[in-house]
Formats: C-alpha cells, sequence, structure tokens
C-alpha cells in the first residue's frame, strides 16, 4: 500500500464520531491510574467516580444526539452511524451505569479487588458501543471478542467460589466454541464473496453493504448459506438461543449477580443488535434465514419457559427465563427477515428497552437479598420480603411483572408491539408458541411474587435459610425507584420517546 | 361536555389510582382511610351523575369524549374516553358496586389494611377505566391493570387454599386475556385500518367488512378468549374455586363487575365488527352456554354445601343466559345481556357481601352446620333474602328484566335452548331458596349451638348495612324502572347492530 493510499485511508478516520467510546475508553484506564494514585482510604472514591463520569458521557452523547455523521460510513466502512446505533450505544451505555452501580452493592460484600471490576465493565460497555455500529466482519469480529474476553473475566470474578470459576470456564469454553462458528462462518462467506469467477464478486468482501451486494446477485451459492448458518449460529450462542443455550443456567448461577445482569441485558442486547444488521445484510437469503430464525425462536420460547418451571434458584430462574425473552426477540426478527418491516425493528428496540428497565429491577433486589455466598439465592430466601422490605418487594413485583408481560408495564407493551409486527409478517404459528409461552412464563414469575409477598407455613423452630439482607444505601434506592416507575410509565405513555423508537 | 374545567371519565379513572399511588407512598393510616373514601366515592358519584345527564337518544354515537395521545398515536394507540348506551349502564354499575365494596373494605378491619385499600382502589380505576374506553387497547389494558391486584388479593387475604386458587385463577384468566388480545390484534391488522379506535374500527368495516373466514377465525378466537374470562363451560373452574378463596370486597368487584369485561368485549366489539364471524359461531355459544353453564352448572350448584363457593357457582351458572343472549345475535338479546349484566353485578355483589356477613356470625361456610340464623339476625335474613329472590330473578328487582328480555329474544334462536335456560330458573330457586333456608331458618344444628353460645351473633352492623342497602337500592330502582337504562341502550344497539341483523337472518333461513 502505497503512501498516498494510507493518507485517503486515514482521512476516512473521524475520530470524533467514536468520541463517546474513546472518552468511555479513558475513563476505565483512568480508574486503574486513580487507584495507583489516591492513597488506600480514598478508594471508595474510585466507583463514584466511574459512575459519575459514565453518566455525564451518556449526557453528552444525549446532547449530540443527532450527531452529523448519521447516516455516513466511516473508517473506510468499519462504521455505520444510524438513528439504531444512537439508541443501543445510549442503551449499552445505561447498562453499563446500571452495572456500576449494582457492582458497589454486591463487591460490598466480597474480599476482592474493587477498581478492576469497573474498568472491565466500562471496556466491554465501548465495545459493545461500537459493536452496536459495525458494518464489517473484522469490526464485528474484534468488538465481539473485546466483550466475550471481557466476560471470562467478570464471570469469574469471584475467584473464591467454586461455581464462579466453574462458570468462567464453561462460559471459555462455550464462548471460543461459538467464535470459532462465527468466524469459519465469516471465512467461508469472505471467501465466496470473493471469488472472481461468480457474478459481483468483490475486493472487500468483509463489507456488509458490498456483501448484500454480492447475495444479491448469487441468491443459491451452497458455500455462501453454510457461512450464513454458521455466522447466525456464532450469534446464536451469544443470545443464548436453542440449540446454543447450554451453559446459561450454569453461567448465570455463578457469574456475580452484577454480571449476571450484564449478561442478560447487555451481551443478548448486543447479539440482538447484530443479529438485526446481519438479518438486513442476508435479506436475499430470506428464504433460507427466516425458516431458521422460525424454528430457532420457537425452540427458544419452549425451552425456556418450560425449563424455568422447575427451577429453584433464581439465578438459573431468570436464565432460563432469559432464554425465552431471546426467543420473544426473535420472533421480531423473523418478521425482520421475512418482510423487512420497520415497525419490527423498533419493536424489537422497545422491549430491549423493557427489558433492561425490568432486568435491572430485578437484579437490583437480588443484591441486596443475596448473601455471602452469591451463587446460593433460593426463592425461599424471599420469604416474607414484602413485609421485612416493602420497598424492595414492590420493585421486585413491577420488575417480574413486567417481565412477564403484564400491563401496564413496559414489558407488556414490548411483547404487543412484538406480536403486532409478527401477525403483521403472517408468523401465526409462531405467536401461537409465543402465546403459550407467555402463559407458562405466568406461573413461575408470579411464584416468585409469591414466595416474596404470601405468607407461608414454617414449622416452629425450623431453622432461617434466610441470608441477612443489605441495606439499601440512597443512590441504589434512587435508582431502583426510577427503574420501576420508568417501567410503569411506559407501559401506558410512552409518549415521544415512543413515537421516535416505533416511527422512524 | 367540553365546557367542563376537567374531563369526569378521566377523573373517575384517575382519582382511585392516584389516592392509590399517595397510600402507597406511605400516607399515615388514618389518612388513607379518610382518602380511600375519595376514591371510591369520586368514581361513583361521577357515574350516578353522568347517568343522570346520558341523553335518551344517542344512536351509534358516544357521549363525555375526549381524546389524549399517549405517544403511538400514529400507530392507533390513544386513550380515548367516552361513553354509549352500552357502556353507559355498565360504567354506572362499576361505580356503585365498587362504592360497596370499598366503603365495606373500609370497614372490615383487614390485616394490612392499608395495602388492601391500595390494591382495591387500582381495580376500582381498572374498572371504570374498561368501561369508559372506546380505544380497545386501553379497555385491555385497563381490564388487566384490574386484573393483576386480584391475584395479589386472593394469594394474600384469600381463605382456605388461596395459594392454588391465586396460581389458577392467575393461568385461566391469564391465558384467556393473551387469546384475546390475540383477536383484537387480528382486529387492528384485518380491518385494514391499522387503528384501535372503536369509532375509525367501526365505520371501516361497515363499508369494507372483512371476509367471512377471516371474520370465523375472529370471532372463534375472541370467544374462547373472553369465554374464559367470562367462565363459558368448560373453561369455568376458576371460578367457583377463586371467588371461594377471594376475600369479600375483592370477590365483589371480580365476580359482579370486573367478570362481565368478556360479555361487553362480545357485545361492544366483536358483535358490530365481526357479525359474520358470530353469526357462524352462534348456535356452539349457545348451546355451551345454556347446556354447560345453566344446566351443568346449575346441578353442580345445588350439591354445594359450602356457601361461598355455591354463589360462585350460581354466578357461573347465570353467564350462561348471558351467552344465550349473545348468541341470539339481535338487538333485543344483546341489550337483555347488558340489563342482566347490570343487575347480576350487583345481585352477586350483594351476595358476596353477605355471605361475608353470615361468616362472621357463624365462623363456617358450611351450611349443614348453620340454622336458624334469622332469630338472632333478622336483618341480615331479610337481606340475604332479597338478594336471593333478585338473583333467581323476580319481578321488581333489575334481574327480571334483563332474563326476560333475553328468553323472548331466543325464543326466535332456538326454543329448544330456551326452554331448557328456563329450567334454569327453577334450579336457582332451590338451590338459591335451599341456602336461605338452610342459613337461616330451621333447627339450630348441634355445632352451630356452641358456636352461639362462644360468640353471640350480633345483627348488621351500619358498616356492613350501609353498602348492602345502596347495592339493594340499586337493584330497586332497575327492577322498578328499568327504562332509564334501557332507552338509552336500545338506541345505542339499534344504531350499531345493523349488520348483525341481517347475517342472523341469514343463519337462520339456512
Amino acid at each position: 500500500m502505497n503512501y498516498e493510499l494510507l493518507q485517503a485511508a486515514a482521512a476516512s478516520n473521524t475520530w470524533g464520531a467514536i468520541l463517546p467510546e474513546l472518552l468511555l475508553g479513558c475513563l476505565a484506564l483512568g480508574l486503574l491510574v486513580l487507584e495507583i494514585v489516591l492513597p488506600k482510604k480514598r478508594h471508595d472514591l474510585i466507583p463514584a467516580l466511574a459512575i459519575a463520569g459514565q453518566v455525564a458521557i451518556l449526557v453528552g452523547l444525549f446532547i449530540n444526539f443527532r450527531t452529523g455523521y448519521l447516516g455516513e460510513t466511516t473508517f473506510n466502512g468499519l462504521l455505520k452511524h444510524t438513528e439504531s446505533g444512537q439508541f443501543l450505544r445510549a442503551f449499552f451505555l445505561l447498562s453499563s451505569i446500571l452495572v456500576s452501580v449494582l457492582g458497589v452493592v454486591a463487591l460490598a460484600k466480597q474480599k476482592m479487588p474493587r477498581i478492576e471490576f469497573f474498568h472491565i465493565v466500562m471496556v466491554v460497555s465501548a465495545a459493545m458501543m461500537l459493536l452496536a455500529q459495525a458494518n464489517h466482519f473484522v469490526l464485528l469480529f474484534v468488538a465481539l471478542e473485546t466483550i466475550t474476553v471481557g466476560f471470562y473475566i467478570l464471570v469469574s470474578y469471584t475467584r473464591s467460589n467454586p461455581l464462579s470459576l466453574e462458570a468462567g470456564l464453561k462460559y471459555l469454553i462455550m464462548g471460543a466454541l461459538s467464535s470459532g462458528l462465527l468466524l469459519f462462518g465469516i471465512v467461508l462467506l469472505y471467501g465466496v464473496a470473493g471469488n472472481p469467477a461468480l457474478p459481483a464478486h468483490t475486493a472487500e468482501s468483509m463489507n456488509f453493504d458490498a456483501l448484500r451486494l454480492f447475495l444479491a446477485a448469487n441468491p443459491d451459492n451452497v458455500l455462501a448459506s453454510i457461512g450464513i448458518v454458521l455466522v447466525l449460529s456464532g450469534v446464536a450462542f451469544k443470545v443464548g438461543a436453542v440449540p446454543f443455550q447450554i451453559w446459561i443456567p450454569d453461567v448465570y448461577q455463578g457469574a456475580p449477580t452484577p454480571v449476571t445482569a450484564f449478561l442478560a441485558v447487555a451481551s443478548k442486547a448486543a447479539g440482538f443488535a447484530i443479529l438485526l444488521i446481519l438479518v438486513r445484510t442476508f435479506a436475499p437469503y430470506a428464504s433460507l434465514t427466516t425458516p431458521v430464525l422460525t424454528i430457532m425462536a420457537a425452540a427458544t420460547i419452549l425451552f425456556g419457559n418450560l425449563a424455568a418451571l422447575t427451577q429453584h434458584n433464581v439465578k438459573r430462574l431468570l436464565g432460563l427465563s432469559g432464554v425465552a425473552h431471546a426467543g420473544y426477540l426473535l420472533l421480531g426478527v423473523v418478521a425482520v427477515s421475512a418482510t423487512n418491516s420497520a415497525l419490527a425493528v423498533g419493536a424489537i428496540q422497545f422491549y430491549l428497552f423493557a427489558y433492561l428497565l425490568a432486568s435491572f429491577a430485578v437484579f437490583g433486589v437480588m443484591t441486596h437479598v443475596a448473601g455471602m455466598d452469591d451463587a446460593d439465592q433460593d426463592l425461599d430466601h424471599y420469604a416474607d420480603l414484602g413485609k421485612t422490605h416493602p420497598f424492595l418487594a414492590t420493585v421486585l413485583a413491577i420488575g417480574l411483572g413486567s417481565l412477564a408481560g403484564i400491563p401496564p408495564l413496559a414489558g407488556f407493551m414490548g411483547k404487543l408491539l412484538i406480536f403486532i409486527a409478527a401477525f403483521k409478517a403472517g408468523l401465526y404459528g409462531l405467536l401461537g408458541v409465543a402465546i403459550f409461552g407467555v402463559v407458562i412464563s405466568i406461573y413461575y414469575y408470579f411464584g416468585w411474587i409469591k414466595a416474596a409477598f404470601f405468607s407461608t407455613w414454617k414449622a416452629e423452630g425450623a431453622p432461617d435459610t434466610r441470608p441477612a439482607r443489605t441495606e439499601v444505601s440512597i443512590t441504589a434506592r434512587l435508582t431502583l425507584a426510577s427503574l420501576a416507575l420508568a417501567s410503569i410509565i411506559l407501559g401506558f405513555y410512552q409518549g415521544p420517546f415512543g413515537d421516535w423508537l416505533m416511527l422512524r | 361536555m367540553n365546557t367542563l374545567p376537567v374531563d369526569p371519565l378521566l377523573l373517575s379513572i384517575a382519582t382511585p389510582l392516584v389516592v392509590a399511588l399517595a397510600i402507597g407512598l406511605g400516607l399515615q393510616k388514618r389518612h388513607s382511610v379518610k382518602l380511600a373514601y375519595v376514591g371510591f366515592g369520586v368514581p361513583a358519584l361521577i357515574a350516578v351523575w353522568l347517568w343522570s345527564q346520558f341523553p335518551g337518544d344517542p344512536g351509534a354515537s358516544y357521549v363525555f369524549m375526549t381524546r389524549y395521545n399517549t405517544g403511538l398515536q400514529d400507530l392507533g394507540f390513544t386513550l380515548a374516553l367516552g361513553l354509549n348506551g352500552i357502556s353507559m349502564p355498565l360504567y354506572v354499575m362499576a361505580g356503585i358496586v365498587g362504592l360497596a365494596a370499598g366503603l365495606y373494605a373500609i370497614q372490615s378491619g383487614a390485616e394490612r389494611l392499608k395495602v388492601y385499600l391500595m390494591l382495591l382502589l387500582v381495580m376500582q380505576g381498572g374498572l371504570m377505566g374498561v368501561f369508559a374506553s372506546i380505544d380497545i387497547f386501553f379497555f385491555y389494558f385497563f381490564h388487566e391493570l384490574a386484573l393483576i391486584p386480584t391475584f395479589i388479593m386472593v394469594g394474600i387475604w384469600g381463605g382456605r387454599d388461596r395459594s392454588y386458587a391465586a396460581m389458577k385463577m392467575t393461568i385461566y384468566l391469564t391465558a384467556g386475556a393473551m387469546l384475546s388480545l390475540i383477536g383484537l390484534i387480528a382486529i387492528y391488522l384485518k380491518s385494514g385500518a391499522e387503528t384501535f379506535d372503536m369509532i375509525t374500527l367501526r365505520t371501516e368495516l361497515m363499508m369494507h367488512p372483512m371476509e367471512f373466514v377471516t371474520q370465523k377465525y375472529i370471532f372463534g378466537i375472541l370467544m374462547v378468549g373472553f369465554g374464559t374470562l367470562v367462565s363459558l363451560w368448560p373453561l369455568h373452574t376458576w371460578a367457583p374455586l377463586g371467588y371461594g378463596a377471594a376475600p369479600s370486597s375483592a370477590a365483589m368487584l371480580h365476580a359482579g363487575v370486573l367478570k362481565k369485561f368478556g360479555l361487553y368485549g362480545l357485545i361492544q366489539i366483536a358483535l358490530p365488527l365481526v357479525p359474520a364471524g358470530a353469526a357462524h359461531w352462534a348456535m356452539p355459544l349457545a348451546v355451551l352456554g345454556v347446556v354447560g353453564n345453566v344446566l351443568i352448572i346449575g346441578f353442580i350448584t345445588i350439591a354445594q354445601r359450602d356457601l361461598k363457593q355455591m354463589i360462585g357457582y350460581s354466578s357461573v351458572m347465570h353467564m350462561g343466559y348471558a351467552f344465550l343472549g349473545i348468541a341470539c345475535l339481535s338487538t333485543l338479546g344483546a341489550g337483555g345481556v347488558v340489563l342482566m349484566m347490570v343487575a347480576h353485578g350487583l345481585s352477586v355483589a350483594l351476595l358476596f357481601l353477605l355471605s361475608t356477613c353470615v361468616y362472621h356470625r357463624t365462623h363456617t361456610f358450611d351450611m349443614a352446620d348453620m340454622g336458624g340464623l334469622a332469630q338472632k339476625t333478622p336483618v341480615l335474613a331479610a337481606f340475604f333474602v332479597t338478594a336471593t329472590m333478585a338473583s333467581i330473578g323476580l319481578p321488581g328487582l333489575a334481574n327480571f328484566w334483563g332474563e326476560l328480555a333475553i328468553f323472548v329474544a331466543a325464543w326466535d334462536f332456538s326454543p329448544t335452548l330456551t326452554a331448557l335456560s328456563v329450567a334454569g330458573v327453577v334450579i336457582s330457586a332451590i338451590y338459591g331458596l335451599r341456602s336461605a333456608a338452610r342459613v337461616f331458618f330451621g333447627p339450630t344444628s348441634e355445632q352451630f349451638n356452641g358456636v352461639i353460645a362462644a360468640h353471640p351473633p350480633a345483627d348488621l352492623r351500619w358498616s356492613e348495612k350501609i353498602p348492602a342497602l345502596i347495592l339493594i337500592i340499586a337493584l330497586l330502582f332497575i327492577g322498578f324502572w328499568p327504562k332509564s337504562l334501557s332507552t338509552p341502550l336500545d338506541s345505542a344497539l339499534r344504531a350499531l347492530y345493523p349488520a348483525v341483523e341481517a347475517p342472523a337472518a341469514q343463519v337462520v333461513s339456512r
């Protein structure tokens, strides 16, 4: 590559376009520096600083929401800036903030290094924000690996707990396998799209726009079909769709609760962000992707709900119910794949946002109820929560209700919008499965609420197995209250936010 | 009506919800109780006032109409409030029953009274919203809003088997609600209008009705979905169990008002919008209603020993008449059903209220262990007999008119089914009068003698009398002057059902 070419390429590196990610990365590094610089008794300032810094970046992102880069590609086609991307950036930043808040609560119970936790969370979030704007397989893979490697550390963070280590190992092996599948799929697509013997072959075969044109010109290529299925499988691992869901319960149980929340919300959302981009890239192969995704969605909804029915450990329960949620979201993805409906894209994003609000509310309560052993969180530990901690119990009920999709909560609107999009796409069979799933899910969500509110008979003198509950700090109280309130308000008043999301 | 400073309908929905919120935010118990009177009183006053202001000839139009944009207007979601001739009687009934249930709850001295009142107020807000909504989405939304507190109240304050009952109720009713939701989404999309607004949907479908096959599926889904919510046989099993376990105010509101949601949905939404589908399903619906609900459940009701379970079963049984009335596909049948819904709501709420009063005196719901209570509590006995008479359908009380209209309309539809359902009146007379006799008259059982010795029963207190009197007065008022409800009702049904009459005639002639 000669000098002029290099210069031309560098001209497209508009660093200003990824300012939020850069700032987040600098903040993450700054935390490590502060840990060395500050005296030890001042270290409790650092998490507060981390949270404040992230909030500042989020505010900055909102101020500059309609940036001049919208609709453009930068970094030689690596990134494509869209309004969806802007939404997802804010989404990942918000979940990073919430994970940090939960992290403060959960780490206080463990003898662990603190600062690195926040550092890794922020680096992973920055990678997710980049991922949401990916327009190229190289960037997609690099960002995805940054996320996955970060999660290897986070999942096994409480290294004194064997379950956490086991979870880390499982995640490592499964993650490596899924990366392998993804990479193999990418290579096949790269190879076949660069084949000079085929029409519309391209030198830029990693670029999504070029790839779409190639796929449109070669509608029945076997290698491309295999590549597409492998790429989809790799992503299905990340969202935990059947048949790639086996890692979910163990990893969710072993990981520290804030990390479980991070996995459940942000990692899943990242998977769906890629999936939405990929499904539209693979649009010429819709006759292949639609049935594959349809079967996956149906199996995911059924498996997640049925498996969650028998769980007593709430982390496993949430993990499996999260599988079911991935299934409902896949229903929306199928609608996008089948009809390229903008309504379905909006519905998926609304659903993800409602899921974020509800999940963090529930995980927030869980961090307060959990004892020293983070992996041991049983339904029985919630007994009488309604009497002793009415605030936590109310937030829990609202969060679970929203997850179950009960009006007047945001989760209901998310499900309704996805169902409407699916109905419009003519997916009646899948819709029937989804309805069945929702009805089953009521049993375990309601069972949990029951455990927290309804008084149960207890033998006299029976030992109390419930771990001591953590005091709710002002920050945590405010955070949980606003999550619950937002879940309620979004349920009946979507306002300009809903209008913008659904009708872009 | 736009000259008013505030929208009365919105006010009637918001007041209970705001009061519930205030209590939830940690208001003191003293103030909570006082504020709860406002929360239950305002909707009832507004309801009665709007009733008196209601025009006699509204036709198809809605009165007191307002619209609010909640953000997704362009997708067809609008909070549109208003009353037409069909919804007005039910809205009024919701206000009155809510007031009675609320007054009783405030004085009940239940454990954790604040939470109890809060949930009941949320329920009341939802109920007012169900009947005031023109938008189908919000119609469904408010129903669920009212439904959730029911589960929690059964679970916390319920009687025997409360945990099981709450779970069963939740799953059945969620399943029913989800099915209805799919039916409503189908209407939203298949009508081509892509809006949940009833008025637009109606004008659109009057001009371009949906294809017959589509209508057939939609009405089938709605029939099963709404049917589950209304306890259509054989999907009724949640009802007696749930009502048997529910605390009295929750049972009053659910059995009295909330359960009417499904029937209201069939009359207000399904029949006018998918008339051909309704004609297709009319016969199965009527047979299930008459043979299943009226006869089978009727006989089961006779066999009950538990007073509250018996009332629960009897309310399932009375729904059979409503299904028959809907199946007639005529203005007379549908009008009869609406009148019956109002009357049944009032009378079943009264029965649940009085059965709890009986329990407080006998400390058992088992009717075999009671007897001769009338000597100790004459007023309670008189009220109970009145309620029983109302529920049997004695002239002079509200229930008579609805059932009469249904039977007259049903004769044109199917004389056999009409004859069978009239037999139901005899069945309800048997169990109604037998229960009154077992509880209040006859010899006192030995076990009951022991209870009396331990706790000498007193007659009704004012805190029990007032809610009961409110319901009895409403029953008598409508019983003697049904025209106050039926005139606007007829006018609305005539305007809304032109499409219904024709296919019905076709089906009959086939």
